[in-house]
């Protein structure tokens, strides 16, 4: 059984799963979105006193705090008890295109060019999170929702509000993996 | 411990998340460069699916466990806001090939670097907050 967990999951697995957490939320009165857990920190760490958007109870948030918990136990239950170690399985195509930016294939989860420790701290490596996890940040907040509140729960509920957020999701995506990797790699 | 079920729901999603590879720089790589179903398959199955739950919910007016109606607040209609800080956040998700979700599992995964996207990602919701007056929404 345990081997047969550690195989890589079909995609139509996490589908259902994310759909079920979706409704498990729901159920419990709360709703599906995990970028406001980044507001909720930036409260939590005293940035209402200085910034009004921060001043909330964010107490009233815990719940979405202990969901992040629990998705950091999740990660490391799949890493430690539900993996074989197996590198991504993506297409051929794409390893192609990546070694052309001077990205190796997968050996794991994470590419070694950004995430190996001696690389996410050299200049470029760095920038890259950073930079990255900035624009994340400033542009789910800006967009009023990530993948989960946008993506998942709003088209769900069919708003087009979403949909909108959701096509500028793949604007800037596609402008990173088209114009802008092939200048930083 | 009335905390529990939510710890649960996180696991449940951080395990999914992991093995089905959507944590993966790569996959999102593969996403952006349509050379793959696969993280298709994965959004599009709990769209679906999404969609035909959130229908039952409102059609059959279901409650949840303590029995109050459950509802769904709709966003308000604006095409800048929504257009523009969804560029950044994809600008942001193709380079660090994590959206906030996949960031917080990673670093159960112990991708330990991905704790540079996430301090960034905490710095650009508070810059967000700071100066979100000044911004067309």
């Amino acid at each position: 059984m345990l081997e047969f967990l550690s195989q890589p999951w079909p995609w139509y697995t996490s589908g259902i799963v994310i759909a079920l957490v979706m409704l498990i939320l729901l159920f419990f009165g709360k709703s599906f979105g995990f970028s406001s857990n980044l507001r909720t920190i930036c409260s939590a760490c005293g940035a209402g006193k200085t910034v009004k958007f921060f001043d909330f109870d964010w107490r009233s948030q815990t719940w979405n705090l202990l969901f992040l918990v629990g998705a950091i136990v999740g990660g490391f239950i799949a890493s430690e008890f539900l993996s074989n170690g197996e590198a991504v399985q993506i297409s051929q195509a794409t390893i192609q295109d990546l070694s052309a930016l001077g990205i190796s294939a997968p050996d794991g989860m994470q590419p070694e060019e950004i995430f190996s420790m001696e690389n996410a701290f050299s200049l470029k490596g760095f920038l890259i999170l950073l930079l990255g996890g900035f624009a994340v940040g400033f542009g789910a907040r800006y967009a009023g929702g990530c993948t989960s509140g946008h993506a998942i729960s709003g088209i769900s509920n069919l708003q087009l509000p979403s949909l909108i957020a959701v096509i500028g999701f793949f604007i800037g995506g596609l402008f990173t993996t088209w114009v802008l990797m092939p200048l930083i790699f | 411990m009335r905390g529990l079920k939510f710890i649960i729901a996180g696991i449940l999603f951080g395990i999914v998340m992991s093995k089905s590879e959507a944590i993966s720089w790569f996959r999102i790589q593969e996403m952006f460069r349509f050379q793959s179903f696969h993280m298709y398959g994965i959004i599009g199955t709990a769209v679906v699916l999404g969609i035909i739950i959130t229908y039952v919910i409102k059609k059959y007016k279901l409650r949840d466990f303590q029995d109050n109606p459950i509802t769904f607040t709709p966003k308000e209609m604006s095409v800048p806001r929504y257009l523009i800080g969804g560029i950044i956040f994809g600008l942001g998700w193709a380079l660090t090939g994590a959206c906030p979700g996949p960031m917080f599992v990673n670093i159960g995964f112990q991708y330990w670097s991905i704790l540079i996207a996430v301090v960034g990602a905490i710095a650009g919701t508070y810059l967000y907050g700071a100066i979100k007056d000044r911004l067309p929404h």
